[in-house]
């Protein structure tokens, strides 16, 4: 059970990086998102092109770029800070991507009734639009934020000790057959930790439901 | 200026890395589809035997992240007198990467095909394996092609880690010109660039196609 401890060692900076990344992108993805579907078309088009290029750019050229090629006066990033930052980032733009896609799936019917009723802008957007789309993108947040754990191993590249990092030191410490373990230790514990997310956001989507249609 | 000139001097170190990346991402879309196809097929099976090892070669190249089957093939495999070359390494588990996720699209490409289809073929009377390969399948798969576009995107992307097994891919080529001249900044946006200039048009190219297979549905 050597192994197993060895992985589990880097369990916490696996779930910081995550959550942390997380967290930024949940956050940082509202202003885009809604950039994305402005009536202005500059600014609608920059925020296209600023999704598309940070997600076209692999993860590991993003967290290359942030450790080794920053460095502003005496500042550089430590590891730690620049997976963060750089998971981060991404999950702004794949997440803005999802808000969009469920802002725009809500029927126009809604926006156009509140009009109607005399409901201010602000009160139709985060009152009306929000809450209906939250519920639509819910599963696909609960999907993206499985992805991110994975996503968050790209860290070991950067010499980050989470879960990865950790499996292959002790696999390098053991050239006995025995360090294949933490490999498929570090795999499964990876399933594992994605299947509460997926329990979770089937709950919450079928707690949704019942409040609609009940 | 500078920038650019000095950009224009170090792309044509990194197109072999390049070539190399394209290369990966090629053989395992082209190797990793048609196992998804088998993989979609044989998690329907009525063998329990079957269709659990179908699933569980599934559900762990969807769970596991792409680093650790890598390192699986390249450090791990080794362990038992099976060793491989780190690009066969890399392609073999971006091929398990791409058939796992792949088989998913297929299965729910086939699972959109409405059951009037099937009503309607057996009503006819055709055979059942007719049924699957010249009705189902075949407007399965034109539902299932922008989410196989967007596999293909993100097994492009996925070449990038294979730089952790020292494939002389994209990225790792970009790092030994940034260790000789530590430009890194400008090396690694260089090489994001490169990864971009496929990457956006195609995701550009897989909206059009989702758009116009909505349109049509």
């Amino acid at each position: 059970m050597d192994a197993l401890s060895a992985v589990l060692q880097g369990l916490p900076m696996t779930i910081v990086l995550t959550l942390s990344a997380f967290a930024i992108g949940v956050v940082g993805a509202v202003p885009l998102a809604v950039g994305l579907s402005s009536s202005n078309m500059l600014i609608r088009l920059a925020s296209r092109l600023f999704v598309d290029l940070v997600r076209g750019v692999p993860i590991i050229v993003w967290l290359f770029l942030l450790k080794f090629g920053i460095q502003i006066g005496t500042f550089k990033f430590n590891p730690v800070a620049a997976a963060i930052v750089g998971l981060g980032v991404v999950s702004t733009a794949y997440l803005a991507e999802i808000y969009r896609g469920g802002l725009q799936a809500v029927p126009r019917g809604q926006g156009e009734a509140a009009h109607a009723l005399g409901l201010t802008r602000g009160t139709t957007f985060y009152g009306v639009m929000v809450p209906q789309a939250f519920r639509i993108v819910s599963p696909s947040i609960a999907t993206y934020l499985t992805g991110l754990l994975k996503d968050s191993s790209i860290a070991s590249t950067i010499i980050v000790a989470e879960m990865v990092f950790q499996s292959q030191s002790f696999a390098r410490q053991h050239p006995t057959v025995e360090g294949i373990l933490p490999y498929i230790l570090v795999g499964i514990l990876y399933i594992v930790l994605s299947l509460p997310v997926a329990y979770l956001s089937r709950r919450l989507d079928s707690r949704m439901r019942k409040a609609v249609y009940a | 200026m500078t920038w650019l000139t000095e950009w224009a001097a170090y792309l044509p170190q990194m197109m072999s890395g390049l070539g190399v990346s394209l290369l990966i991402a090629g053989v395992s879309i082209v190797a990793g589809y048609p196992l998804g196809l088998v993989l979609s097929v044989m998690v329907s099976a009525r063998n329990l035997a079957v269709r659990t090892l179908a699933l569980a070669v599934v559900e762990i190249g969807r769970g596991a992240p792409a680093l650790v089957i890598l390192y699986l093939f390249y450090y791990g495999l080794p362990k038992f007198g099976i060793a491989f070359e780190s690009i066969t390494a890399a392609c073999l588990a971006l091929i398990w990467n791409s058939a796992a996720y792949s088989s998913e699209i297929m299965r729910a490409g086939i699972q959109s095909v409405g059951r009037g289809q099937l009503e309607a073929s057996s009503a006819l009377g055709l055979a059942q394996r007719h049924t699957f390969w010249r009705i189902i399948m075949p407007q399965g798969m034109r539902s299932a092609i922008p989410g196989l576009m967007g596999v293909a995107i993100q097994m492009f992307q996925g070449t990038s880690l294979a730089y952790a097994i020292a494939v002389p891919e994209l990225m790792k080529s970009a790092y030994n010109i940034g260790s000789q001249d530590f430009n890194y900044l400008q090396i690694f946006a260089l090489a994001g660039l490169c990864y971009a200039a496929i990457s956006m048009p195609a995701t550009w190219i897989t909206v059009f196609f989702e758009k116009r297979l909505a349109r049509h549905a």
